[in-house]
């Protein structure tokens, strides 16, 4: 029964989000509301009907007759759609469209969807509203979900829908593929939010692994949508792509403790997932034509590196090159403290100590837990007191901890 | 913080009697170099390497390709960084490779 579940909620969450897009795509966006209704109606008659009478033997045509029904229904009972949306359809298409057309076959599924991420992904707005738009509209999750992704609560995260898709209104966003002119920008835009959404799942604050991981494999799915168009199939989307694949590889390894993650130094390469890393290399290959360097090519290639657990001494001159890179495109504060590790790997502690002393990020308590491993066994007092101090700086009570074994073992190790 | 313009000049840009390894070993000494200062989220904007060839126009409208013989170092390359006075640039120059090519670093504010 307990399978039966999930496996329901599953087809809903994939299905939600290529029926609200095909609906759309036929009432505008200003109307996402009503789909979002029909959708959801769809399913609860799907959930009741099912119960009593067994799954139908193709559960997502059943769900596409309902919804065409529902629809129908909606036309005919809304005074706005009536009105309003009718006259804008049929002047738009030329003839008269019969609702019962509702079209959803393959083509327009796809269509719609990646119409729909253009749109949801539209820079009019904000990005934190961006990717709870993009969870629910375009990766079917619930509310409550959304909420636990981001440790917030319903209400929040409802405000926060409800304003985005205001925005999508008075802006008039429409659902298409942005004009030959602009698409190239406006995917930065799109693979941006992808990028972000992944992030969310792989460095999420949630301890729910379930929802993270589904969240980094709807990530990845929307990435894969782009690469079916011509104009969105870049080699940026590919390098993207390859690198939520070496990423999502590690997936299990780093969660193997149970409670607190596992550093990629003590992960166990077994539990890494070679099919994806196999196919991380592919889009890897894909995202080498053209001469664009964008710093989703540096991150895969890191990332590739990385899918080697062996420590060679070309591996990490070559990470380190790719860090110099990335930070002259995209500075953030990890990239330093990373490129400073693979300083360190390639060039040495002392080098990497002067370089870290530099970096001054005197807020951050991974730069502390950094420069307290440079000085290990070289000045454990030194080591001790970078500890301490990003001890008192740590955000987590499972931080906290690991901070403290470090302390500990501090005391058992020799200075050279 | 101001923006201040580091230009790197060398004697000699002739690399030809480097073999691969010593040339990717330099190529490999500027990066890390910059990646350092890069590291401190001080670089403004990443400069382009100078190409050799070049004119120089002088006064009267006397145009000269070979620019390059009355000054004893020429420009290689220029990156622009970010730091609160000349002296925290001119900290940032150190360990530059030029220096090691007995060339030198020209640490100037850019104004505005």
């Amino acid at each position: 029964m307990e399978n039966e579940q999930t496996s329901l909620k599953r087809l809903f969450q994939q299905e939600f989000s290529k029926m609200v897009a095909v609906i759309s795509s036929l009432f505008g966006l200003q109307h996402i509301e009503i789909a979002e209704d029909i959708v959801s109606e769809t399913f609860l008659q799907a959930t009741e009907t099912w119960e009593k009478k067994g799954l139908p033997p193709n559960p997502t045509a059943w769900l596409y007759a309902v919804a065409r029904q529902k629809t129908l229904y909606y036309f005919r009972r809304d005074k706005i759609l009536r009105k309003k949306v009718i006259p804008e359809l049929t002047a738009r298409q030329e003839k008269s469209v019969g609702i019962e057309e509702l079209n959803f076959s393959q083509q327009n599924i796809r269509d719609s969807q990646v119409q729909m991420l253009f749109a949801v992904c539209n820079p009019a707005i904000a990005s934190e509203a961006q990717i709870g738009l993009a969870l629910r509209i375009l990766c079917g999750f619930g509310i409550d979900e959304i909420a636990e992704a981001f440790l917030s609560n319903k209400d929040t995260i409802n405000k926060r829908l409800f304003r985005a898709k205001e925005k999508l209104r008075t802006e008039k966003v429409k659902m298409e593929l942005p004009p030959e002119d602009q698409i190239v920008s406006r995917l930065d835009n799109v693979l941006h939010i992808i990028y972000l959404l992944f992030s969310e799942g792989y460095y999420s604050k949630t301890q729910n692994q379930i929802l993270r991981k589904d969240l980094c494999f709807e990530a990845l799915r929307l990435g894969l949508m782009l690469t079916g168009f011509e104009r969105t199939n870049l080699p940026k989307t590919n390098a993207l792509i390859a690198l939520m694949c070496f990423h999502a590889s590690r997936f299990s390894a780093r969660q193997a403790s149970g409670h607190t993650l596992v550093l990629y130094e003590q992960q166990d390469e077994a539990l890494w997932d070679g099919e994806l890393i196999d196919q991380g290399k592919h889009f890897l290959y894909l995202s080498a034509e053209g001469s664009e360097v964008s710093s989703y090519h540096l991150e895969a290639r890191i990332a590739w590196w990385h899918s080697m657990k062996e420590d060679t001494q070309e591996k990490w001159e070559n990470i380190l090159d790719l860090y110099n890179q990335l930070l002259l495109v995209n500075y953030s504060p990890s990239v330093a403290l990373n490129r400073t590790f693979a300083l360190y790997k390639a060039n040495g502690r002392q080098e990497a100590l002067i370089a870290a002393e530099k970096l001054k990020l005197d807020s951050n308590h991974f730069y502390y837990i950094l420069l307290g491993e440079l000085y290990k066994g070289l000045d454990n007092e030194k080591a001790k007191s970078n500890f301490q101090k990003a001890y008192s700086l740590a955000k987590t009570q499972t931080e906290r901890q690991d901070i403290q074994e470090k302390i500990d073992n501090l005391l058992r190790m020799p200075e050279r | 913080m101001k923006e201040f313009m580091l230009l790197f000049r060398q004697p000699n840009y002739d690399y030809s009697k480097l073999s691969a390894a010593e040339f990717q070993a330099l190529a490999k000494k500027w990066q890390d170099w910059a990646g350092g200062i890069a590291a401190q989220g001080k670089i403004a904007s990443n400069g382009r390497r100078l190409a050799l060839e070049g004119k120089v126009l002088k006064a009267g409208g006397v145009v000269t390709d070979g620019p390059f013989v009355e000054i004893r170092e020429m420009l290689g390359s220029f990156l622009i960084v970010k730091a609160d006075s000349l002296e925290e640039a001119t900290t940032l120059a150190h360990g530059c490779p030029a220096l090691d090519a007995n060339g030198s670093v020209e640490i100037r504010p850019i104004m505005g």
